[in-house]
């Protein structure tokens, strides 16, 4: 059989199983699918203000959400949940069997892909019906907004199966992960107007993918005129997706050579 | 390649820092037996076997698993991990996946699995193939751990400690399956605390204390159990009297004569595998 047809077809298998077994657990369907969508509807309705002509808040927060909605489901789920499937003995048991890492990792690459449409959709629908979100019109807003997606999908799990080498258990991953995913997100302008936060923190920020997805993605979203209120006045597209590549690679490379099957 | 011995040892030495945890183990493993490992905890058992597994790498010697080094990456250890089966210490993975669901997906990781079907009858969870793994009794999950193991119709199967918190049927019943295995050509390697357990499915056992094997021998022979003296119990003068002898008989036939035919309360016991064991770790005088 060949080796690279094999290892997808696991990997297409894992994947389908990954996301079975997301599905049943409710909790986590709630909290990584809806969150977002939760906190749309509180922070469209305490924060009603424009902030700039035609440009409401919660259209700059979609924007926003949906950029952290890719590091939600990639990054924070997966560096939660390997480091539990590493406890639960998970990770020993695929070890020992003639599936290939490729494989595992392309499941957890199809479930964070997945997740991700489903979040973003919802987002979308929720803001339109809601809030009146203003859809992008102009082709090349959605060829953006793809490969945003894709890049960041990407980046977002590669990033996720790296930093699961971190937790030391999966109870307390949670308690290591979150934390960073708030203060990222806080700091790169999904819940502040990105300029209007300390230069100390916007160029902290910048260091990460979160700062540049949430750009890219007001990119998509806000009018082109609202370039010029970013911080270097224009959408720096070319720099975001440069950003973003060189964290994929360094990511990829971290993850398959540091990747931990047990925690001994 | 089937020429080779399933498991070859030689000179294995692992080192954790300065402490040695396998001081030298020779070993061989012919196709076809049951072997089992016996050996308190801490004694280099798990070790050993998860060198064996591929999980862990020896810090000097020689292994062979299936003719294969088992520290060997890459696409020829796929290969070779499709005729190894391996059952962990307990686990409490695919909580969320049924019996069906989980064994069927682990089908497709190998050349040339078992009938999923075949392998859930085998190992007693037709009535509960549909039923989550979290719904599953100790014992229930250890089948399906064993099921897992099986399912790529392996030449080698590892089990460690397969039995523990089974009830006494269970326990049997498990016995029956490892026999089945055996019948069909599988080479078992065993670890497990239950001597009695040693006792009724190895074919040899080694024990192994502080890094170093102690002796390898069948159950029945194992530390001179054959030929040590027997222990001769009788009630005489209203209190249980007892002698130790190699030639058990020729006492019997004695009291028989003192008594004038029955001895009350007669019983001629052999040393079981558990007191020869324990005496050979040094836990029993």
């Amino acid at each position: 059989m060949n080796g690279l047809t094999e290892t997808l077809r696991i990997g297409l298998l894992r994947g389908g199983l990954e996301l079975k077994q997301f599905m049943r657990q409710r909790e986590s369907v709630v909290f990584t699918i809806f969150f977002p969508v939760i906190l749309l509807f509180i922070f469209g309705t305490v924060f009603k203000d424009t902030i700039a002509p035609g440009v409401t808040f919660s259209q700059y927060f979609v924007a926003g959400m949906i950029a952290s909605g890719l590091v939600n489901t990639g990054f924070q789920q997966l560096a939660i949940t390997i480091p539990m499937e590493r406890d639960f003995g998970t990770l020993k048991r695929l070890r020992g069997t003639p599936m290939s890492v490729a494989s595992y990792f392309i499941g957890k690459a199809l479930l964070v892909t997945i997740l991700m449409i489903l979040q973003t959709a919802l987002l979308l629908v929720f803001g339109t019906l809601m809030f009146g979100l203003n859809m992008p019109t102009t082709p090349s807003s959605w060829i953006t907004f793809t490969w945003l997606v894709i890049l960041g999908s990407a980046c977002s799990t590669v990033l996720g199966i790296a930093f699961s080498v971190v937790p030391k258990s999966g109870r307390g991953a949670s308690a290591v992960v979150s934390p960073i995913v708030i203060i990222l997100q806080f700091f790169s302008g999904v819940f502040f107007v990105f300029t209007s936060l300390p230069t100390w923190m916007q160029q902290f920020a910048a260091i990460f993918p979160l700062k540049w997805l949430t750009q890219g993605m007001r990119s998509v979203f806000l009018p082109a005129d609202f370039a010029t209120q970013e911080v270097a006045k224009n959408w720096e597209i070319g720099k975001t997706a440069l950003v973003l590549v060189i964290w994929l690679v360094l990511g990829l490379i971290f993850a398959v050579k540091k990747f931990k099957w047990s925690q001994e | 390649m089937s020429q080779s011995p399933a498991i070859e040892i030689s000179g294995l030495v692992k080192n954790y820092g300065a402490k040695a945890a396998l001081a030298g183990i020779d070993l061989t493993v012919e196709r076809g037996e049951i072997f089992a490992l016996l050996g308190p905890n801490g004694a280099g058992k798990t070790t050993t076997v998860e060198i064996l597994e591929g999980y862990r790498k020896a810090s000097s010697g020689r292994v062979s698993v299936l003719g294969f080094d088992p520290a060997t990456k890459g696409s020829a250890a796929q290969k070779w991990r499709n005729q190894i089966g391996i059952v962990l210490q307990s686990t409490n993975d695919s909580a969320d996946l049924s019996v069906i669901e989980t064994i069927s997906h682990f089908a497709n990781y190998y050349e040339k699995p078992r009938d999923v079907q075949q392998v859930i009858d085998e190992v007693g969870l037709r009535e509960k193939v549909n039923a989550k793994a979290r719904e599953l009794s100790g014992g229930q999950r250890r089948r399906l751990d064993v099921a897992l193991g099986i399912i790529g119709s392996p030449q080698l199967l590892f089990l460690d400690e397969p039995t523990t918190g089974f009830d006494p049927e269970a326990r049997r019943s498990f016995w029956e399956l490892i026999r089945t295995l055996q019948s069909e050509g599988t080479t078992i390697l065993l670890t497990t605390h239950y001597l009695d357990e040693a006792q009724a499915l190895a074919d040899r056992v080694a024990v192994i204390n502080d890094g170093k094997i102690i002796e390898i021998a069948t159950p029945d022979t194992l530390g001179g159990r054959n030929n040590a003296p027997a222990k001769v119990l009788w009630l005489e003068n209203g209190s249980t009297q007892e002698l130790f002898s190699n030639n058990p008989t020729e006492e019997v036939m004695k009291l028989s004569k003192r008594f004038d035919g029955q001895i009350p309360e007669l019983q001629v016991l052999r040393p079981n595998l558990e007191e020869i064991y324990l005496r050979m770790i040094g836990e029993l005088k």
